[in-house]
Formats: C-alpha cells, sequence, structure tokens
C-alpha cells in the first residue's frame, strides 16, 4: 500500500467533512431524548411528545430532533442531552413537560443553560 | 411500563440498537379467539441461540452502562400476567421476531396506550429506518409504511416540520380514527358474560 501524505490526509477530512454536513443538514443543534427501559418507564415518550409539539407550534427547523438509549443514570430519567454547535453537551434530568418547554424556550433556542435543571455539561462516556 | 404501546416502543429501541434498518409491527386483535398478538420483526444483528435462552434473565443486558436488562422481562411478565407467553426467535446472522400473545379479555391485560405517540417517536427519532406497521381488529386494518410516507415527501425527513405534519394527521387522526371505531367483537365478548 503506499504511503499516505498529508495531502491525501487533507482529501480524507474533506471528504470526510463534506459528508458529515450532508448527514446533518442545516442543524444548529441537536436534541436528543434518551429512551432506555428506564426512560419510556418514567414518562420519557411524554417528553417526545411535548417537543414535537412544541417545534411544530414555534415551526422549529434547525434543530434536529433524535433518540437513544440509556445514558446510565436511571434514577435521573426522563433525560434529555442538547447539543448546540460545538458547545459541550448539557444533560437534563427528572423533566416534566414544563421543564422541556423552559429548556427548549431558554437554552436550546434562547442559548443559555437552565441551571437550576441541567445534570451536568459533557458526554456520560467522558475520559 | 403502564402500557402496551409503551413494552412497544421499549421493544422497538432494542431493535433499533441491534443495527435494524427495517422493523414491523404488527398488531392483531381477534374477539372469536380472544386473542391480541404483538409481533415485532427487525433485521438488526440478531442473538445467538445461548443468549436467546438468557435474555428473558433481567440480569443479562448488552449495555455497559448498568448490569440489568428490564425490557423484554417485563414484555414477557406483562403477556404472562394475561394468560399469555412471550416468544423470541432470533438469528445470529441477523433478525429476531419477538412474539407477545395475550389473552384479551383478561382482566389483567394492560391496555393498548397510545399507539400514535409511540409510532411517532420512533419514526421521528429514526427517519432512517424503515418502519412497517399493521393493526388488525376482526377483519379490519389499519397500515403505515414509512417508505411509502417519504415517498410522498421527496427531498424531506419525516422528522422535517412537512414530515411531522404528514405523520401526525397519519397517526394522530387516521389511525385514531381506525381505533375508535366500533369493533364488531366487543359487543359480543361482552354478551357472552
Amino acid at each position: 500500500m503506499p504511503k499516505l501524505t498529508l495531502d491525501d490526509l487533507k482529501k480524507m477530512r474533506e471528504s470526510s467533512r463534506k459528508n458529515l454536513s450532508l448527514r446533518e443538514g442545516n442543524f444548529r443543534g441537536k436534541l436528543i431524548v434518551h429512551l432506555g427501559t428506564c426512560g419510556i418507564a418514567a414518562g420519557a415518550r411524554g417528553i417526545v411528545d411535548t417537543f414535537l409539539e412544541q417545534f411544530d407550534e414555534m415551526e422549529v427547523s434547525d434543530i434536529m430532533f433524535a433518540t437513544t438509549g440509556c445514558a446510565g443514570l436511571c434514577s435521573e430519567e426522563p433525560m434529555i442531552t442538547v447539543e448546540l454547535g460545538d458547545s459541550a453537551p448539557v444533560k437534563y434530568g427528572k423533566l416534566t413537560p414544563e421543564k422541556a418547554i423552559k429548556i427548549l424556550e431558554e437554552h436550546v433556542l434562547g442559548g443559555s443553560i437552565v441551571k437550576n435543571l441541567a445534570l451536568g455539561v459533557g458526554s456520560e462516556r467522558a475520559g | 411500563m403502564q402500557d402496551l404501546s409503551l413494552h412497544i416502543l421499549d421493544v422497538v429501541e432494542n431493535s433499533i440498537t441491534a443495527g435494524a434498518r427495517n422493523i414491523e409491527i404488527i398488531v392483531s386483535e381477534d374477539a372469536g379467539k380472544d386473542l391480541l398478538t404483538i409481533e415485532i420483526s427487525d433485521d438488526g444483528k440478531g442473538m445467538d441461540e445461548e443468549f436467546v435462552q438468557k435474555v428473558l434473565d433481567p440480569f443479562i443486558t448488552t449495555r455497559t452502562e448498568r448490569r440489568v436488562g428490564l425490557g423484554l422481562s417485563l414484555f414477557a411478565e406483562s403477556a404472562r400476567m394475561s394468560n399469555g407467553h412471550l416468544r423470541i426467535r432470533s438469528n445470529k446472522l441477523g433478525g429476531t421476531k419477538i412474539t407477545a400473545l395475550f389473552q384479551h379479555s383478561h382482566i389483567d391485560r394492560r391496555p393498548m396506550g397510545d399507539l400514535g405517540s409511540t409510532l411517532m417517536t420512533l419514526i421521528a427519532g429514526n427517519p432512517q429506518i424503515d418502519f412497517v406497521y399493521r393493526h388488525t381488529r376482526d377483519g379490519r386494518r389499519f397500515e403505515l409504511d414509512s417508505k411509502e410516507l417519504k415517498e410522498r415527501l421527496p427531498n424531506k425527513s419525516l422528522a422535517s416540520t412537512e414530515g411531522l405534519k404528514l405523520l401526525r394527521k397519519e397517526l394522530k387522526t387516521n389511525l385514531l380514527e381506525f381505533l375508535h371505531t366500533a369493533w364488531p367483537g366487543a359487543h359480543k365478548l361482552r354478551d357472552q358474560k
């Protein structure tokens, strides 16, 4: 196999970056609801309902909605993770539809973390 | 889990974690046989025979975040409570099929719950996966194929604002209408008692 040159690496980086932005579309951020068994039992589906309704009502189109599994903090469910641009993901726990709307308005759309509801900043797999 | 629609959401989340691209959910209600069947099949990575034997044990899970896995065990327990059982067929080469049977009129049979919300959550949360949902009730039938919905919205994701509107119409209006229309077997069942 021929040796990789710096140019090759640069090309690879460009092509994967293009791929990534295509996949992500024109999203400003990502809103993830944790749907493990624990989350579902604690009411996570109601949180999803709330977000999808609000997305429709507020015509939010630049935030990607996604679901994922258990984050390992079952006692804090229902949980969500908010990822905006390049900033570290923020996790919120023990949600209710009211808290979810507050987070959507203040953090996801407004840009400032709702400190009294946040569990922490960073990923559960940090380090 | 409070109702069957939450069990469905939970078990389908397993399929998604197993990397499924196609997921089929079939609910059949048969008043004549007093039987409710929920069948979930996927083309995910599957389980080997040994794991299938163990999977209903709550202390078995593929997750590394915690050491207990309750989803399938809870679903099996719900089926058992209403005079039914849960069957798992899986192949290490790919594909799993979960079938849960319930005695429809059993007093401990959990209610169906909000099926529309479960499907909306699954499809909007995983627009890249193709879902087929089929619900039959004594010969009447509701069917939804997310691939067919995608074709109606070229260049748009089902998670986009337009996609969500279409999903809402199908799931919160059409499915609800199907579920709420009179069920011919229902009064017959009541009359027998």
